[in-house]
């Protein structure tokens, strides 16, 4: 719960991470992706606040304790989800797998959601998998990232037919959330592997399922925002615009927050801090205290008032979740601005 | 073993690699930081050492400065030998000896790749000419242009300015027609004419791109900076707000 000028803000991290990435857990031969992987990562963290920064040491593991006083205690987050990434070509253990976030996170009740994850590829075991994962954590949504790589292969789309068997599987077993993260490899190697047009599909095909892509596309903002405008379950996930651009590039977090209030709509941002990326109180602090300049060159963009940074924060991702929010939190029905749906109607939507 | 007949020195292929691009960033490698070194011996050798901001950034751009690179440098009067390293990237082997043996993306990438690069370079050299569109419209309609009167403009009627020719060299490289009677907004597919109807959408769009690479770029700047402390051969260390004030 973050409180400022008299307005409380429910909080939910719908990004975040509990890794191992120290050198205890590189597979042996694989030590220098895993390395490149954590040191890259490292890299984004340097785009925050410099009294942020950690040392790569302390990147590569952080404690329990940490993750409870940096997300909790001091981030003023109230539910956090739990976002897994396996990677286990590179990571003995895997990199934040469901199992090691729910090790850690089951010692504090209420405080945690585990999304799992699944690979198109794992063929007959891997469906197996999933049904064991949704079942033993109580799973409503999957986290996807389409570049991981497995047995030579470097990446999926998905729209492959492999990955809509696992997405009609994972509906049948009552997930309702796609998280997706596009990475820079995928076969063949010659397409754009950040590509978001194979959600594209997916959205319209699975109606019943919300698509939250990651990092909002990034870098493809503009293909995402055109996908996002056409397609009503299609969500951007705010982890790195915040964590990447608020701090380091104000003016372009100004200018990508106004084209993702224009063509998205603050009804489908959701905050996620991308912890242990960057630590939740400074992006909450910061979201909240940010307004658009007003300047000429900001003029066409919807202003995301108090009602819209409420819905971004938190209620917004408690919906998708089911997360119950005490009355003190909650917006009237109507409360915020629209978004270039409800502004430009159909030309944008046939666009 | 005879000495070249012209000397080249490091000015003249850092010359050259101005004229390399990030075909995401739409941006001289030389002034985002990516050129760690580049020097060349008194014989005509030369050798070209590059970096980018992550250890897994997309193989196929990072296939494309490189192989760009190369031909930019080995054209040059006086080089006798070209040598372009991409360094501490997870594919720079690959990259290295497919470059140097002039290989091709495919039989670089064994497997893994089913064409070359060349749709993959249109479509961001469309991004380009999308974003260029919004650099050169933006002034017009802020000095009081009506929307609707750029439609009747053509690229001749425009102001001169760096990003109009940024533009029309973009849509050069494309066979879009980027001549003096040339419409100012076209279809960057096409070619064709766009209507009143879908101008509004049209330069939504336009801007829309221009925020996309330019937020791309802020961000692989800052993530070269935290890799690497000190500046590329002709980078351009631009102060954050200005970067963007400045085009």
């Amino acid at each position: 719960m973050y409180e400022h000028n008299g307005e409380k803000y429910f909080i939910v991290d719908s990004h975040m991470h509990y890794w191992n990435a120290a050198p205890d857990n590189w597979v042996p031969g694989a030590e220098q992706y895993a390395k490149g992987w954590i040191e890259c990562f490292h890299a984004y963290q340097g785009l925050g606040p410099p009294e942020t920064h950690w040392s790569i040491e302390h990147f590569q593991k952080y404690s329990e304790d940490d993750l409870m006083k940096d997300v909790f205690e001091d981030g003023h987050v109230d539910v956090a989800i739990f976002q897994p990434t396996n990677l286990k070509e590179w990571y003995k253990e895997g990199f934040n797998t469901t199992e090691r976030n729910n090790e850690m996170g089951k010692k504090h009740p209420g405080k945690f959601i585990y999304n799992t994850n699944f690979d198109p590829r794992d063929s007959d075991a891997g469906l197996e998998e999933l049904r064991r994962n949704v079942e033993k954590y109580n799973c409503k949504g999957v986290k996807l990232y389409t570049a991981e790589w497995n047995n030579g292969s470097r990446g999926y789309k998905l729209s492959d037919p492999g990955a809509y068997r696992y997405l009609e599987a994972a509906q049948n077993l009552g997930i309702k959330n796609i998280h997706v993260h596009k990475g820079p490899t995928i076969w063949p190697l010659d397409k754009d592997a950040f590509d978001v047009s194979d959600i594209d599909h997916c959205a319209t095909d699975f109606p019943e399922l919300n698509f939250i892509i990651e990092h909002v596309g990034l870098p493809r903002i503009e293909d995402f925002c055109f996908m996002a405008t056409q397609e009503p379950n299609v969500y951007a996930g705010l982890s790195v615009v915040i964590g990447g651009l608020m701090y380091a590039r104000p003016n372009f977090f100004n200018k990508v927050m106004g084209e993702l209030a224009f063509w998205v709509g603050e009804d489908k941002m959701t905050f996620g801090s991308d912890y242990g990326i960057w630590e939740p109180k400074w992006q909450v602090e910061g979201f909240v205290n940010w307004e658009m300049p007003d300047r000429e060159e900001f003029a066409d963009f919807p202003r995301i008032g108090v009602a819209g940074k409420k819905k971004i924060l938190g209620l917004n991702a408690a919906k998708l979740y089911d997360i119950e929010v005490p009355a003190e939190f909650q917006l009237p029905a109507s409360a915020g601005t629209p978004g270039a749906h409800e502004v430009l109607g159909e030309p944008v939507a046939g666009a | 073993m005879t000495a070249p007949l012209v000397s080249v020195g490091p000015e003249r292929l850092l010359a050259a690699l101005e004229t390399v691009r990030d075909p995401e960033l739409d941006e001289p490698i030389t002034s985002l930081g990516f050129v760690a070194s580049c020097t060349v011996s008194a014989d005509g050798d030369a050798e070209v050492r590059l970096r980018l901001p992550t250890y897994f950034c997309a193989p196929n751009f990072a296939y494309l400065m490189v192989a760009d690179a190369y031909d930019a440098v080995s054209v040059l009067p006086g080089v006798r030998r070209t040598s372009v390293v991409l360094q501490d990237h997870f594919a720079s082997d690959v990259i290295n000896d497919g470059v140097a043996a002039q290989a091709g993306f495919v039989q670089s990438f064994d497997g893994e790749a089913v064409s070359e690069l060349h749709d993959l370079r249109a479509n961001f050299l469309r991004k380009a000419v999308m974003a260029g569109t919004d650099q050169v419209c933006r002034p017009l309609l802020a000095a009081g242009k009506d929307p609707a009167a750029l439609l009747a403009m053509t690229l001749g009627e425009v102001p001169p300015s760096r990003a109009l020719t940024r533009l029309r060299d973009r849509r050069a490289e494309l066979g879009l027609p980027a001549g003096d009677s040339a419409p100012l907004i076209i279809d960057p597919v096409s070619g064709a004419a766009v209507s009143a109807d879908a101008l509004p959408l049209h330069l939504r769009k336009a801007k829309l791109t221009r925020v996309s690479i330019e937020a791309n770029s802020g961000i692989c700047r800052g993530m070269l900076r935290h890799r690497y402390d000190t500046p590329g051969q002709g980078e351009t260390t631009l102060s954050q707000e200005s970067q963007e004030e400045d085009r």
